[in-house]
């Protein structure tokens, strides 16, 4: 095949910033007003273009963190010296605008149809779009049965902990979280990084054709994936979205 | 763009660790006018099949290069200057 | 057209004209990034070689390493605007290695681990300006930023700073590299901003 030079397409739309959620001391959640916004996916991505008054112009992807039917909100961590995530998590207000491209992706989007059971093995921010489908599927009163694993450093960065124990309170969904730098007291759940051992807990067995989502850091995702695969899931099964850098 | 911008954010790859195709995803939109990352690559040198999501993609600050998760082989390279996009697909047997 | 978001801006730092060239911020980070996965090449197994000349020249790691190095520090500029000042290094100047090899050839292909390739006139690389660096800031130069050997050569963009180099094909003709192939500049100096073929 042959390479082409293209000159780039005009796909970006207005966004203006609505309402502003703190979820941790480094997490906001943005909900986001779209000119034209045709609706998206539950595990979708936008990517988010700021530009500067002398023109400078900045892009980043993110996460869609609502579900289908709901506006689109992006979850955004603030890290330090991020030029794009500290504006997004300190300085931008209700009102202020820039430019949305989505929604994107096709591989990582989960709905009722695809059936499951599912597993939902989130590393850090990767639990921003499995967010994305649990909402999607208490929304559509899906009774797919649902398990999530969140590994986070310490339950003061667990994003959505409200919601999430929500659903682990009506039972709706089993959530397990695995906290590797430290624990409160008392802690009863992982104080450990993932590994097969806790897999072998938490997934659902192989023999019921489970469909699992894995998302966060590169080395997390990867080593989950590669746990799952060899606790009997299918590679087809087992969809994957890695995230830059930095573990939890 | 910024070093190390890396978490709840796709596009940056630390110690030659890959991102996915997903990481991508609007890039492709951008030069194929369409949704790509369920579309099926076939490498080049080793022949493997995989969908795009699953190639392994490097975010350097120069451009985006995707390799063949199995052998390495650069199959795409994307790179932006002056609001142009180069795309380099000769690495690919076939996309489609 | 583009929506200006009212209070972004880039990263503001204190900019040192005579230091920083034109169009670059000053940065702490180091940012990795890579094209690639990170080569993992055994020292027993590393050469660095020069080829193109009348006769092709090879050092193996030990043979490498008793040649006379020397520490330096540079300030390296990278065509994605960061500049990373007072950066300090351990190598073999190129001058050392260079005049190991008979040949009149105007021109470098350098290449490394993993297939990276960039190019360079001769000229540049010689008299003090450029160094197989196998230290960086007090240490062992680590295989993310390019260990056990990368090129050095700060008074250029950083891209010609080749990671993983294994060595240099001499050449009659310049041959564009990996980037420089896609649009980058052949030479690459920052000071005239010769970020982009035909700047």
């Amino acid at each position: 095949m042959a390479g082409t030079a293209v000159r780039g397409r005009l796909s970006w739309s207005l966004a203006t910033v609505g309402l502003v959620v703190e979820e941790t001391r480094t997490v906001r959640t943005l909900s986001l007003d779209v000119a034209g916004w045709p609706g998206h996916r539950a595990g979708q991505h936008v990517d988010i273009r700021l530009t500067a008054e002398d023109g400078y112009v900045a892009e980043r992807a993110y996460s869609i963190a609502s579900a289908p039917g709901e506006p689109p909100a992006i979850t955004v961590q603030r890290l330090s010296d991020g030029e794009v995530s500290g504006y997004l998590t300190q300085e931008a207000r209700p009102g202020d605008q820039c430019q949305v491209r989505g929604p994107i992706g096709g591989y990582f989007v989960w709905e009722p149809a695809f059936g499951g059971p599912l597993l939902l093995l989130a590393g850090g921010s990767g639990i921003v779009p499995l967010r994305s489908i649990l909402r999607h599927r208490g929304f559509t009163g899906s009774s797919v049965p649902a398990r999530l694993l969140y590994s986070a450093r310490q339950l003061a960065d667990v994003i959505y902990r409200d919601e999430l124990d929500g659903h682990s309170a009506s039972g709706d969904v089993r959530v397990s979280y695995a906290l590797t730098r430290s624990q409160p007291p008392g802690w009863t759940g992982y104080a450990r990084r993932v590994d097969d051992e806790m897999l072998a807990e938490v997934a659902w067995p192989a023999a019921d054709k489970p469909l699992a989502y894995v998302c966060g850091p590169t080395s997390f995702v990867e080593t989950v994936a590669a746990g799952l695969v060899r606790l009997g899931y299918p590679p087809v099964r087992v969809r994957t979205e890695r995230f830059g850098a930095t573990g939890a | 763009m910024e070093p190390l911008d890396g978490r709840a954010v796709k596009g940056s790859a630390v110690e030659g660790s890959a991102l996915d195709g997903n990481a991508i995803g609007g890039l492709l939109i951008e030069v194929f006018g369409a949704e790509m990352t369920t579309a099926s690559s076939v490498c080049g040198s080793c022949g493997a099949t995989r969908q795009v999501a699953e190639l392994a993609v490097y975010r350097h600050q120069l451009g985006s290069v995707v390799r063949c998760r199995g052998c390495d082989s650069v199959l795409m390279v994307f790179v932006q200057i002056r609001g142009i996009t180069c795309v380099d697909l000769q690495g690919l047997a076939s996309l489609g | 057209m583009s929506t200006v978001s009212r209070g972004f801006h880039r990263r503001r730092a204190e900019v040192d004209a005579s230091r920083v060239p034109p169009g670059q911020y000053v940065t702490r980070d180091f940012p990795v990034l890579s094209a690639g996965p990170t080569p993992r090449t055994a020292l027993a197994n590393w050469t660095f070689s020069i080829t193109g000349g009348r006769e092709p020249k090879s050092w193996t790691w030990p043979e490498f390493r008793a040649l006379p190095a020397e520490s330096l520090t540079a300030d390296i500029h990278c065509v994605t605007r960061w500049s990373k000042l007072d950066t300090t290094w351990e190598g073999v100047s190129l001058d050392v290695l260079l005049a190991a090899v008979d040949s009149d050839a105007p021109y470098v292909l350098a290449f490394c681990d993993g297939g990276y390739t960039t190019n360079l006139p001769v000229a540049d690389l010689t008299g003090g300006r450029a160094w197989v660096a196998f230290g960086y800031g007090g240490a062992a130069l680590g295989p993310e930023h390019g260990g056990p050997a990368r090129l050095l050569v700060p008074h250029l963009y950083f891209w010609k700073s080749a990671k993983w180099v294994r060595g240099l094909r001499l050449r009659d003709t310049d041959e564009p590299g990996f980037w420089e192939n896609y649009g980058y500049n052949s030479y690459g100096d920052p000071w005239r901003e010769q970020r982009y073929a035909g700047d």
